[in-house]
């Protein structure tokens, strides 16, 4: 939540996640601690010793998670008696006159004030009005590094009532009954995976949590990661109690060394708290955590890649069944569930099943969280109701194109998905809405194109990305994907034939069904999009080539 | 550092990011200590070694450039900006210069959506060039100390042969 309710002593949060941090919010950060704790030139000196250290007195100045208009960043909000006011894109020069707000000091008012002219953000657009946030509620107001800020958020109360209150199968009950579904993008029921495993046969568990955010243009996980890492932690230990797992890994991507050394600390701190390891909140119920830190394959976003690389191995999948949940880790029953699957699990136990269900579409319960970005007005990330249009996520609450003009198309689900037309804006965002306009859901980005860009090459660059990503194991993926970057090189330099497109089908067909897992499976799917939805686009020139 | 990870096998991804971590990438001697310590052949460890991005088995060279060519970037000029950085090193993508002077890499997605489309150099991030504009990106460039563009027969398709080690 960005916005927050008025409060007497002000408060400045600053945010600290990667997005930001790229737009420097680290120097930023530090000029505003500065000049809490320094006092503004002029000031008198009493104030000036005032500290962030010490409660009740100065300005509290705090690093926390994604404020999610992540394009206008460094974000900074500053809560006060008049509720939340945010600001973008400020200078670290631009600190002084903002502390010097925030402590009602300055001596002109906040319009008038120069410094912060044009960096006023307006929090009831409705980027943020129409924001619905369940897995990022504490993104944004907590300190990630510090757990008694998460805790003092409601942090952990779920797993301390579950371990005393709840036997594992209550727990699976709330989740089945939620309609939650995977967050990864397969869209497989959670309470369903979640008996799965429970039910196989007695022996060791384990609960892994899948995340290996690979798809470009997607950073709803990392901003969990990244701003609330206490959460997943919690979701996690409570996943592990209702399967009867003891033993547990987060497989992170290399390329989120932010996400990583966080999830470290806070590993670290709730093992500190009783809160992971033995006798977890003086129950009986043990769970051991660790990270594990990818090396750069987007392969290993598939499940069984996943698993044979936390075992050390090279991340190449094999075919199921046997599924995870039966045969995973070491051959035990592993859970495998995505960020923010598990991240939607302590709301869920807290305001119970139904509640959550009957948030969302028919079929897709709950919130998703989307990231927003390409030739978009507004970049961030958005929770909205599954269900929610098309239309309403990137005209509405994205702003449509930076440049004023119309929007061609909306990419969805990454290099396993597909483009959806400008013309096609009014579908709901679900599972199975996706599905039928031969896209997915994925893991959440969107990716908005503009008209400048030719669906052809949008196409080739998924397709490169496919050819560099797989694996090598299948033969279909290994070479089909180069033969199809070769005919799409074709398309893109106009130089196609009726024969040429003809076999670009033909191929495509042949590689969704004959590849072993989703990456090859899923490869075609921004061929056979952009083919269905932009035909004319591809044209084959009569009589061309040889 | 084998002994950290208890001198097990699933350990193996973890102590090679840690040697690569030390040496700067994966010596032949640095693997076969790797294979010894933890009591796997050499063809697990160097399969392993092999199948990962991340993982280098040559020397990093002395300046690195990775363009993002994550979607985002791509729909915001990350293509032309990448045809400009190989016109300026004379070399592919994911190719290092005989001289082992510059290495050019591509990423996907370093997270700075809102910034595209951006590269890194030597570690520091660069926001939103003017790719649209190729004079302007050319002084951008320029600006950024990359070297001049070197001769090259087409603007794309660089033939594969340049500067390979």
């Amino acid at each position: 939540m960005v916005a927050l309710p008025p409060r007497e002593r002000s408060q400045l949060r600053c945010c600290g996640a990667s997005g930001c941090r790229s737009a420097g919010a680290g120097p930023l950060l530090a000029a505003l601690r500065a000049a809490a704790a320094a006092g503004v030139a002029g000031e008198p000196s009493a104030i000036a010793a005032l500290t962030t250290a010490e409660p009740g007195s100065g300005l509290e100045v705090r690093s926390v998670g994604c404020l999610r208009l992540c394009g206008q960043g460094p974000l900074v909000a500053w809560d006060g008696p008049e509720g939340t006011r945010l600001f973008g894109g400020l200078p670290p020069e631009g600190a002084a006159a903002l502390v010097a707000q925030a402590r009602g000091l300055a001596p002109i008012p906040l319009q008038a004030e120069p410094a912060l002219a044009g960096h006023r953000l307006d929090l009831e657009q409705p980027f943020f009005r129409l924001q619905r946030p369940l897995v990022l509620e504490g993104c944004g107001i907590v300190d990630p590094e510090r757990i008694e800020e998460a805790i003092a958020h409601g942090g952990y109360a779920q797993l301390r009532r579950v371990l005393q209150e709840l036997s594992p199968e209550q727990v699976r009950e709330q989740v089945r009954r939620s309609g939650l579904r995977g967050r990864g993008g397969g869209g497989y029921p959670t309470g369903l995976k979640w008996d799965t495993v429970a039910l196989q046969p007695p022996g060791r568990r384990y609960v892994v949590c899948n995340a290996d955010e690979g798809d470009p243009g997607a950073f709803m996980d990392r901003s969990v990661l990244e701003g609330d890492p206490h959460r997943l932690l919690e979701g996690m230990a409570i996943a592990a109690y209702a399967v009867g797992a003891d033993h547990g890994y987060v497989y992170v991507r290399a390329e989120y060394p932010l996400a990583i050394e966080r999830l470290r600390l806070a590993l670290q701190q709730a093992r500190h708290q009783g809160l992971l390891g033995q006798g977890i909140a003086g129950s009986s119920f043990n769970l051991e955590l660790e990270v594990r830190v990818g090396a750069g394959a987007y392969v290993c976003g598939e499940e069984t890649a996943l698993l044979h690389s936390i075992q050390g191995q090279r991340g190449t999948p094999r075919s199921r069944p046997p599924y995870p949940a039966q045969a995973g880790l070491w051959g035990a029953p592993t859970l495998i569930n995505n960020v923010e699957t598990l991240a939607a699990v302590p709301v869920i136990l807290r305001q119970g099943g139904d509640w959550y269900a009957a948030i969302g579409s028919d079929k897709s319960r709950g919130t998703k969280v989307f990231s927003l970005s390409g030739a978009i007005r507004h970049t961030g990330l958005v929770e909205v109701p599954m269900g929610t249009s098309l239309r309403t996520v990137v005209e509405i609450m994205g702003g449509g194109d930076p440049d004023g003009g119309a929007v061609k198309a909306v990419q969805t689900g990454g290099p396993s998905g597909g483009c959806i037309p400008a013309a096609l804006l009014d579908t709901p965002v679900d599972f199975e809405s996706l599905l039928a306009l031969g896209s997915m859901m994925g893991s959440g980005g969107m990716v908005v194109i503009g008209q400048g860009t030719a669906m052809p090459e949008v196409a080739r660059h998924f397709m490169a990305f496919s050819v560099n990503e797989s694996c090598g194991k299948c033969v279909p993926c290994r070479a089909g994907t180069v033969q199809l970057l070769a005919l799409l090189d074709r398309c893109v330099e106009r130089r196609a034939t009726a024969a040429d497109l003809e076999a670009l089908e033909a191929l495509c067909a042949m590689v969704k069904a004959t590849s072993l897992c989703g990456l090859g499976q899923a490869a075609p799917n921004p061929v056979l999009s952009t083919l269905r939805h932009f035909r004319q686009e591809y044209g084959a020139v009569p009589g061309a080539g040889p | 550092m084998i002994r950290r990870h208890g001198g097990q096998s699933h350990g193996l991804i973890e102590v090679l990011h840690q040697v690569q971590e030390l040496d700067g990438f994966l010596s032949k001697p640095a693997l076969l200590q790797v294979a010894r310590g933890l009591r796997l052949p050499l063809s697990r460890v160097y399969g392993v070694a092999s199948f990962y991005h991340l993982f280098r088995l040559q020397p990093p060279a002395e300046h690195r450039c990775a363009v993002c060519l994550g979607t985002a970037c791509f729909v915001r000029g990350a293509g032309r900006l990448a045809v400009g950085l190989r016109r300026r090193l004379g070399l592919d993508l994911d190719q290092t210069s005989g001289d082992g002077r510059w290495a050019l890499e591509r990423v996907s997605c370093l997270g700075a959506c809102g910034q595209a489309p951006v590269l890194v150099l030597d570690g520091v991030l660069f926001t939103a060039p003017p790719a649209d504009q190729p004079q302007e990106l050319d002084s951008w460039l320029t600006a950024l100390g990359l070297p001049a563009a070197v001769a090259l027969p087409a603007a794309v398709g660089l033939p594969a042969a340049v500067g390979t080690p």
